[in-house]
């Protein structure tokens, strides 16, 4: 896909969060709109994938591990034709698929249930170690928050990715710069982020997480590196896209009232003319 | 008395990985560095390609287990149980429980039987753990025999299975050519009319032992060994309530959340008579010989029989 179509199809996906947070009346917007353009670059672009074969053997994987910034995956998956578009609103009501967090029983395209931060890597590590044992070409991608690599699981995972030198294996770090209770440099600081991973044996490049340029070229490079695995520290803005949410802690997990939806969507409705007149 | 064989059920567990997995290509074992003491080093030895030591990583390695069962892998996670089932308790839950993956948790060095090491390492909360997690199978077996016998059942059955095994060995009392395991299935040992006395693990010899010694008070006690913790056989608990009207439990656990709590769950909805749970009475363990401290805390044969000879006057 041309970088164009990422960003109109990236914006797609933010108008998918927003109007699935907003129809939960709960949920994670702000991470998720900083995600947003790492999401559409995997499932666009990135990944081996068959919405129509959800399951096939040598599909790549993808693990969710900040969880809760589900709205972005199911977005990303919805457009790209896993489940009705139509069905975001049904996000976090009782009944729905559509659970607040990944869960791989019941949601086309999700390859593994998460939320509770830290144990995703884990699972990715796993289904890498898996595919190492097979021989086989798939590869596996994870997406962390900042916040979420002050938990220690994310290292013990890291440890074993780099000394099994799991090449097949991207982690990306979504770099926000803020978690719940404010700043992570305030809160508990994992910075230097890049030498924490390059300590543990990965590849890091670091990259404006919402720019497609970047993010293509650091998928590409981590493709081509051998003997060791990729971590991609993604600077990325919280709330992106949406004016009011941008860089506001306070939007990590609330949904917008009806008069801030209208506004983000509109937000959303000006970008999006804007991309179709490039 | 003849000499009995004498078997610790962390030793069953490394010899039926190692048969299970020259059947079996999709069989990883896992471990967090206690490959010497789990017995996964004869795996390791033999499937050196399959096997993962994940160091001292326990929560870690629970995930990455997740992440092998959902690439089609059937993982044998390994650790003692205090790290298995407690450490990790919530990557148990979250990474393998929720998702219904299908990996083998192998914890050995349960209970107080552990010895020397003392408190920090005698899980007695693991089963009362692991069986309040949706769709998880709790074994705990009684000798060698039904130890790899357990552990052929759990590769079998689809889904998730928490296996528990000691270090100490124990007596091999299932050595019988018309022996079956069934996963979910108790089995009675010994009949009796006054008492049902219903053991898991090696407190399944104590209680024999303990049957032999009410029979000569002249007390007649049906002893049924329940392999599987979760799901229970309730048919067989309730069945024997309803014929002895007394029902004791024993195991190498909390009389918290074990099985004493389980027969009691199952009990007070279908048929409830008076229970003794015989375990560890909500105290911690501490250090001594594994045998010493079965008798101090009451679980040899001698102890069980005091506490029911008791219980049924």
């Amino acid at each position: 896909m041309e970088k164009l179509e990422l960003q109109k199809m990236a914006n797609e996906v933010r108008k998918g969060i927003v109007t699935s947070v907003h129809a939960a009346k709960a949920g994670h917007p702000g991470g998720s709109l900083s995600s947003a353009d790492i999401f559409t670059y995997l499932y666009f672009e990135e990944m081996n994938i068959d919405p129509a074969d959800p399951k096939k053997a040598d599909r790549d994987r993808f693990v969710l591990s900040k969880g809760h910034t589900a709205p972005g995956l199911y977005a990303a998956l919805a457009l790209r034709g896993y489940f009705p578009v139509e069905d975001l609103k049904t996000l976090r009501h009782t009944g729905s698929y559509l659970q607040g967090h990944p869960d791989m029983k019941g949601i086309p395209g999700v390859d593994m249930s998460s939320g509770s931060l830290g144990q995703g890597i884990s699972a990715a590590v796993g289904m890498a170690i898996a595919g190492k044992m097979d021989d086989a070409a798939y590869r596996v991608y994870t997406l962390l928050g900042d916040g979420e690599i002050q938990e220690g699981q994310v290292w013990e995972a890291a440890m074993l990715a780099g000394f099994r030198k799991l090449d097949n294996l991207v982690v990306i770090v979504d770099n926000n710069d803020l978690q719940i209770d404010g700043s992570i440099q305030e809160v508990n600081s994992p910075y230097p982020i890049d030498k924490k991973f390059e300590a543990f044996n990965f590849h890091v490049i670091t990259i404006d997480g919402n720019d497609f340029d970047q993010i293509a070229d650091a998928f590409r490079e981590a493709r081509g590196t051998k003997g060791m695995p990729t971590a991609i520290i993604a600077k990325t803005v919280k709330g992106k896209g949406v004016s009011f949410m941008e860089n506001q802690v306070g939007w990590h997990g609330v949904a917008p009232s009806d008069e801030q939806y209208e506004i983000a969507m509109k937000d959303l409705e000006r970008a999006g003319e804007a991309l179709c007149q490039k | 008395m003849s000499e009995v064989k004498k078997i610790a059920t962390r030793e069953s567990y490394g010899n039926a990985l190692v048969e299970l997995g020259a059947e079996h290509e999709e069989i990883v074992v896992l471990d967090a560095d206690l490959a010497a003491a789990t017995k996964t080093g004869m795996f390791k030895k033999a499937y050196p390609d399959r096997f993962i030591d994940c160091g001292i990583a326990e929560q870690n390695m629970m995930g990455v287990a997740a992440g092998l069962a959902a690439a089609g892998k059937v993982p044998f996670a390994s650790s003692f149980a205090m790290f298995a089932a407690g450490r990790a308790f919530e990557q148990v839950r979250n990474s393998i429980g929720y998702p219904h993956l299908n990996v083998k948790i192998g914890a050995t060095h349960a209970g107080i039987s552990v010895g020397e090491d003392g408190a920090t390492h005698q899980c007695n909360e693991d089963i009362a753990l692991m069986r309040t997690i949706p769709g998880m199978t709790v074994i705990c077996p009684s000798d060698d025999v039904e130890a790899r016998a357990a552990v052929k059942a759990a590769y079998e059955h689809d889904g998730p299975v928490y296996m528990r095994f000691g270090r100490l060995a124990v007596p091999v009392i299932n050595d019988r050519p018309d022996y079956k395991f069934e996963l979910g299935k108790g089995v009675v040992l010994r009949e009796g009319k006054d008492v049902t006395v219903i053991a898991t693990g090696l407190c399944v010899a104590a209680s024999l032992e303990a049957a032999d010694l009410l029979a000569a008070e002249g007390i007649d006690a049906k002893v049924i060994n329940i392999h599987t913790i979760k799901p229970l056989d309730e048919e067989l608990v309730a069945a024997a309530a309803k014929e002895t009207g007394k029902v004791v439990t024993v195991e190498e656990h909390s009389v918290i959340g074990g099985l004493g709590s389980a027969v009691c769950d199952a009990l007070c909805a279908r048929y409830p008579v008076p229970v003794l749970k015989i375990g560890i009475n909500d105290v911690f363990g501490e250090s001594g010989p594994a045998l010493e401290l079965l008798k101090k805390y009451g679980l040899d044969g001698e102890g069980i029989f005091r506490r029911i000879k008791d219980f049924v006057k």
